[in-house]
């Protein structure tokens, strides 16, 4: 993906809030690049910065250092006119859908051609191949008060690449949904993504958004960039406390994996993929070496279209025995992280 | 009742009618501008001006605080030099436009606030112009509670309009005054005001009935 060409690069973004003579640093020295085609997840907890940080890509937020190039031109050098020129490449979708609701769902999805001065009999059509696209053809004449929330998100999808831009943001865009519609919406951001080759940038405190559909990931933590680069990377072999946290957890929706029958015992987890996670590793690591573990909870997972598997387990409690388990699943080429309880 | 009263009550429905109307058009002619000058020069708002916010803020608070009464007075030369009387329905048609200015202003300055900042940021994200974004975006977006607005500031301009008979004036307000309150005569008071009454109440309750039914949310 890297011999791709660069969507943005940004460099040492540094963005401080200030009320009333007190400092807020929203982020600090953030760099990462975003390639053509990729979706690329940013995930955080609430207030880790990684909202501000999607607005400093189409400058809805002003940056106070570091450098933000979108295909190779500096964002700060842009003009008014020039910026909203640039605006209009960069599409948005939103938590709350930000929909007009005085207006039907075509009048809607028209509003960015007319923005474009695009002649009102193209718009129209390209509005209703765009309501095609997101299975809504159908609502043209609706209010969004009349739709469901997935509905309205995709009518937002729909308004969203009527002036056929080259990037699209998600803030957040499937936190207000329930997670059926979730899915639904995710699925048609991935073909999306492989149909009109758009890239597209994903906000999202839920890890379950960035392992269905996301190429790329950076964890913003406290504003800082806590780790990037490949989800499968980062999923089998989390670096920080944070990339642990986020990949153990998931949403908190997976079975709480800290119920040992010992306290205090050793716990770690173990992550394979597609090609190990055919074998019953398990059972087989008692019959090779007589040494038993205690599973407290397992789960696979699609990340990036790849099956992942992950298991939590609890390690016997002599040390040897541990260290004869540990070498056997590294023997196995499995990626081992320990746990702390 | 004597035949010529009844006349004269008749008279003043279309006289109050029209001076609550016409004045409330060119109220919002003025007033409507006003506003949205204080809603988009405010703080954070798209064409941010502390200067501009503060002047034309303190100018409509200075209008808002003089009593009525006091106005049409002030006015009477500015009236003499618009309509050529200081007396009469078209006269009274002056200060009323001026004084309902500045509540207006305010009406649709609240209207306007209360259109979702979200809608104005998807605005911004698409690169449409500020310009664009008030007239396109927030205006629209705030049509059913301008509507909501106007029939209120409608019924407060018909009040006006009873006051304004006090000093010349014509319509409803100025024969509750003249036949009912000088004269005495308590069928006369008392039916004016009843017709006042009703004027108000099907004033906001269309306001409030249209207001509902284009709103979609």
């Amino acid at each position: 993906m890297s011999d791709q060409r660069k969507v943005f690069e940004l460099k040492n973004i540094r963005k401080v809030y200030r009320n009333e003579g007190r400092e807020f640093i929203a982020l600090d020295d953030v760099s990462l690049d975003i390639h053509e085609g990729e979706i690329y997840g940013i995930i955080g907890m609430s207030g880790a910065g990684k909202s501000t940080l999607v607005r400093t890509l189409n400058r809805l937020e002003e940056i106070e250092s570091g450098q933000i190039q979108y295909f190779g031109q500096d964002l700060a050098s842009l003009k008014p006119s020039e910026l909203r020129k640039v605006r209009r490449s960069i599409s948005m979708i939103f938590q709350s859908f930000n929909l007009l609701m005085q207006k039907t769902v075509i009048d809607n999805v028209m509003i960015p051609l007319k923005i474009a001065k695009v002649p009102r009999k193209e718009r129209k059509k390209t509005a209703e191949e765009m309501l095609k696209i997101v299975g809504l053809e159908d609502k043209k004449k609706s209010f969004p008060s009349q739709l469901s929330g997935g509905q309205r998100q995709r009518v937002a999808i729909a308004r969203a690449l009527a002036a056929n831009p080259k990037v699209l943001l998600c803030d957040e865009a499937t936190s207000a949904l329930d997670p059926k519609i979730t899915e639904e919406i995710l699925e048609l951001l991935q073909e999306i993504n492989r149909t009109r080759k758009l890239t597209i940038i994903i906000i999202t405190h839920e890890m379950s958004v960035v392992e269905k559909i996301c190429d790329k990931v950076a964890i913003i933590d406290k504003g800082k960039l806590a780790e990037a680069g490949d989800v499968k990377e980062i999923f089998t072999n989390p670096k920080t406390e944070v990339a642990r946290n986020l990949v153990l957890k998931g949403d908190g929706k997976d079975i709480n994996p800290y119920d040992a029958s010992n306290p205090g015992s050793r716990i770690v987890r173990i992550a394979f993929d597609g090609l190990s996670a055919n074998e019953p590793f398990i059972s087989n690591l008692v019959e090779d070496t007589g040494r038993k573990v205690n599973i407290l909870s397992a789960n696979t997972k699609s990340v990036g279209g790849i099956g992942f598997g992950q298991m939590v387990v609890e390690l016997p409690r002599e040390r040897e025995d541990q260290q004869v388990v540990l070498d056997y699943f590294k023997s196995k080429g499995l990626s081992v992280t320990e746990v702390s309880a | 009742m004597d035949a010529y009263l009844k006349a004269a009550i008749i008279q003043g429905i279309f006289e109050t009618l029209q001076m609550t109307f016409v004045s409330s058009f060119f109220a919002y002619v003025l007033g409507l501008p006003v506003g949205i000058i204080l809603y988009v020069t405010a703080k954070g708002h798209l064409f941010e001006n502390k200067a501009v916010n503060l002047f034309v803020g303190t100018i409509v608070n200075l209008l808002r605080s003089l009593p009525f009464l006091i106005l049409l007075v002030v006015m009477v030369p500015v009236t003499r030099f618009i309509v050529g009387s200081s007396i009469g329905t078209w006269a009274s048609i002056v200060p009323l436009s001026v004084g309902a200015v500045p509540i207006i202003a305010r009406m649709v300055e609240s209207s306007l606030n209360e259109v979702p900042s979200g809608i104005i940021e998807a605005a911004t994200s698409m690169g449409a112009s500020p310009l664009f974004i008030v007239f396109r975006f927030i205006l629209p977006e705030a049509v059913p509670s301008l509507i909501f607005g106007a029939a209120i500031n409608i019924a407060t301009i018909l009040g006006f309009s009873a006051m304004a008979g006090a000093i010349g004036g014509g319509g409803l307000g100025a024969i509750a005054l003249q036949y009912g309150y000088y004269r005495f005569d308590k069928v006369v008071l008392w039916t004016t005001v009843a017709i006042l009454v009703v004027m108000v109440m099907v004033i906001q309750e269309s306001g409030s009935i249209l207001s509902k039914k284009i709103r979609k949310t």
